[in-house]
């Protein structure tokens, strides 16, 4: 038998996956404006940041409001439940690319530090992480979940890797610091969207399974 | 100038329709029945004081309180049941699209305005002739089976009786009969349905069911439910009134009542820390 | 302890005897009675005596025909005068009055029941027989009327009020009348109680004899209309019964039988149709 809140649980998905998709945009934009040197495509990031932040607020909302009016249990409770915390860390994705953005205004404005190699790689295993994290969460998908934690180590390496070969540049020439330094913080940002891509999918994980996966060092007992 | 973003593979890039959420309230509203400054007596023992209530048409309007607290008194007047009571004394107003119903004929207002009750209460007669009795005494536009069959459909119930509608309504399960209870009511095409915790007698699959009922039965009618239960009330209506000891604590919309109520007596009540 | 406790023991098993022995004797009675009637008056029942007239004094033969048709016709009468007043003064107590009218008028009721049968003849005497001037059916069934009237009001209340408030309800929110509920709803929900109470005053009042003495008074031949004196099977039983004839003894055992056997069954009937079920629903 349907009931009339399965409506409110699909309006509240809907939104949550728009809002995937924008932070999805928000970091695509944010990363070719950096490795294509695109002033516009930065500021277009910039520009879009609220609507980001509403939608957080909306989807906020309505979290409360089915929780408090509709008692839902097993699955529905544990869905809605990590609609908020997903809510959250779409919402810091989108505050990374705009950091990203920021970025690369202030890089655009020195010559390239060096050609671009790690970073494209990066950004291309960043943006899959978030892209498949948002799949998983359409479709519940406990395997593409598991791809993208098993992501996260790779995307933490790539960020040693660029902070080692940056550090080199920075000590060999003191004019490229400026820039090099913002690359760094520009990789940052990236293992950062990792690990929120991360958190997502441990979320779905949740839905699921039920199954708490956090920090798997902590005693559970 | 760069591509726009590679849309992902099936995550939408249309916004989604900016539908409000299935319960905010959409401007403008109409007001179907309104209670003005009523004060109800029976014989020297006041029971309500100073209710000012306005029952929005088209939508679930539900009383809640604890036990005792007026609700169901009021729920009565609203179609003048407390007149059965000889002692009970009503003051003030209530007015049904602004005419005074304390002024009409009670048999026509209670047309308009129907009541289901916490126990099924159906008639010693078969299921078609249950629904048939308003019909019956208030005429009908169609013929009596197609009227009948109509009303059954809206109650949902027309599926599981079609083929028995002779039979007695005794042979009905609990659920089947409330149902048939709001057959009946709805049977006369009222404007307002009342609704006296119509499903505390009845287990949760049928409670279950009666409350998908209600929600769509908004189209056809006004519905003001007495709910002991405020989950329900809050799975159900668009408005809720608090009551208690006879006063009117809080009406607002269900989503702000239970999520941010403005009074600290209707948070005590609604968070179970009361009594 | 243990002579306390044997005392107990035979205490219990002494009263369980004792009460055992009166129900016994309170059930045996019937039995007697029933057995008696069959014994003496069994083989009086024929064809005849279901349809002939009683022969002449003295003369064997003949039947109680007539006490038969003279029965049913006074039973008739008493039910159309008694039960309509005593149904609708039923639903006047259960559904329109107020308490102190309600109490006196059931007092009233209850203390008419109480009234002695042949004081109630009496008043049937003086109301019908001495305006008209000769004893008459119709005098024999307003006395009859009169007393099934405290037994049928009585038990209709208690069976109309026995009706859930809730179904009055239900009907009178559907913009039903009081009367329309009343009609409608009430009454098919006691209906069955409400035939059981007008068969039981009916079987009461078939076998009332004092009264019918001086309003219906006695014929020894057909009694045409309403207007003239009839013989009934109870007065025919006490006619016969002091009347030095053994062909009369016997009709009368006879008589007694019959009466007997129709009180038994209505008695039966009434408590078959009202264990069918009142009308309550199911929760």
């Amino acid at each position: 038998m349907e009931r009339h809140f399965e409506r409110d649980l699909n309006d509240l998905k809907e939104r949550l996956l728009w809002m995937g998709s924008l932070a999805e945009r928000a970091v695509h934009q944010a990363v070719h404006s950096v490795l294509d040197s695109d002033e516009q495509l930065a500021n277009r990031v910039l520009a879009e940041e609220d609507a980001i932040n509403e939608l957080q607020i909306e989807v906020d909302d309505r979290v409360v409001q089915l929780l408090a009016l509709h008692q839902l249990m097993a699955v529905d409770l544990r869905f809605v439940l990590a609609i908020s915390r997903i809510n959250n860390d779409l919402e810091r994705i989108g505050d990374q690319a705009v950091n990203i953005a920021q970025g690369s205004l202030r890089i655009l404005r020195h010559p390239r530090v060096k050609p671009y190699v790690d970073l494209p790689r990066m950004s291309e295993l960043a943006e899959e992480m978030v892209r498949d994290a948002l799949n998983a969460v359409v479709r519940r998908d406990v395997e593409l979940a598991q791809k993208v934690l098993a992501s996260d180590d790779q995307v933490d390496n790539f960020r040693d890797q660029i902070f080692r070969e940056l550090l080199t540049y920075m000590m060999g020439d003191s004019s490229v610091v400026f820039p090099a330094f913002e690359l760094i913080l520009v990789a940052k940002n990236l293992e950062r969207i990792g690990d929120h891509a991360t958190n997502i999918a441990e979320d779905v994980i949740y839905i699921v399974q039920g199954q708490d996966v956090r920090h798997p060092t902590v005693d559970r007992r | 100038m760069h591509a726009s973003a590679r849309p992902a593979v099936s995550v939408k890039i249309t916004p989604p329709v900016t539908t409000p959420s299935s319960r905010e309230a959409q401007a403008p509203l109409v007001m179907r029945m309104t209670v003005d400054k009523v004060n109800f007596f029976y014989g020297p023992k006041q029971v309500l004081f100073d209710i000012d209530l306005n029952i929005a048409a088209s939508k679930v309007t539900s009383l809640i309180g604890p036990s005792g607290c007026g609700k169901s008194t009021l729920l009565r007047t609203l179609n003048r049941m407390h007149e059965t009571v000889r002692s009970s004394r009503l003051e003030g107003q209530i007015l049904i699209d602004n005419q005074n119903i304390l002024a009409e004929d009670v048999t026509a207002l209670r047309r308009r305005v129907g009541m289901v009750f916490q126990r099924p209460n159906p008639f010693p007669k078969s299921i078609f002739e249950n629904v048939a009795y308003g019909l019956r005494i208030n005429g009908t536009k169609l013929s009596m089976s197609d009227a009948v069959e109509k009303s059954l459909r809206h109650a949902a119930l027309w599926d599981e009786v079609k083929d028995q509608l002779h039979k007695s309504a005794y042979e009905l399960s609990g659920g089947q009969q409330q149902r048939l209870c709001i057959a009946r009511a709805l049977a006369v095409e009222p404007e307002v349905l009342l609704l006296d915790e119509p499903c505390s007698a009845l287990d949760p699959i049928s409670t279950a069911k009666i409350e998908e009922l209600l929600v769509q039965l908004r189209d056809l009618c006004t519905i003001v439910i007495v709910t002991h239960n405020m989950q329900q009330a809050a799975r159900v209506s668009d408005f809720t009134a608090f009551l208690l000891t006879g006063q009117l604590i809080e009406f607002s919309p269900t989503p702000q009542l239970f999520t941010t109520p403005s009074d600290a007596r209707t948070e005590a009540y609604i968070t179970g820390r009361f009594g | 302890m243990s002579n306390r406790l044997r005392w107990r023991k035979f205490v219990s098993h002494f009263m369980l005897t004792l009460t055992g022995i009166c129900t016994f004797v309170a059930v045996a009675v019937l039995f007697f009675i029933l057995g008696y009637l069959v014994y003496h008056g069994g083989t009086s029942v024929n064809w005849n005596f279901f349809t002939k007239l009683p022969a002449p004094v003295g003369e064997a033969g003949g039947g109680m025909a007539n006490a038969i048709v003279g029965s049913g016709k006074l039973l008739l009468l008493a039910c159309l005068f008694g039960v309509p007043i005593g149904f609708f003064g039923a639903i006047y107590l259960a559904e329109f009055s107020g308490g102190t009218i309600a109490f006196i008028v059931r007092y009233a009721a209850d203390l008419l029941n109480g009234v002695p049968s042949i004081v109630i003849g009496i008043f049937a005497y003086s109301l019908v027989v001495l305006p008209f001037k000769h004893f008459s059916t119709l005098a024999g069934g307003v006395a009859l009327g009169l007393m099934m009237i405290p037994i049928t009001l009585r038990s209709t209340e208690e069976f109309l009020r026995a009706v859930p408030k809730s179904l009055r309800e239900g009907a009178m929110a559907l913009g039903a009348s009081k009367w329309r509920t009343i009609a409608s709803v009430v009454v098919p929900a006691a209906y069955r109680g409400i035939l059981t109470a007008v068969l039981l005053a009916f079987a009461r009042v078939a076998g009332e004899t004092a009264p019918l003495l001086f309003t219906a008074f006695g014929n020894r031949f057909w009694s045409p209309g309403w207007t003239q004196p009839t013989s009934s099977l109870p007065v025919m039983i006490f006619t016969y019964a002091i009347a030095p004839y053994e062909d009369w003894h016997r009709q009368a055992w006879a008589a007694g039988l019959v009466l007997l056997g129709l009180i038994l069954v209505i008695n039966i009937v009434a408590r078959v149709i009202l264990s069918r079920g009142v009308a309550v629903p199911r929760t």
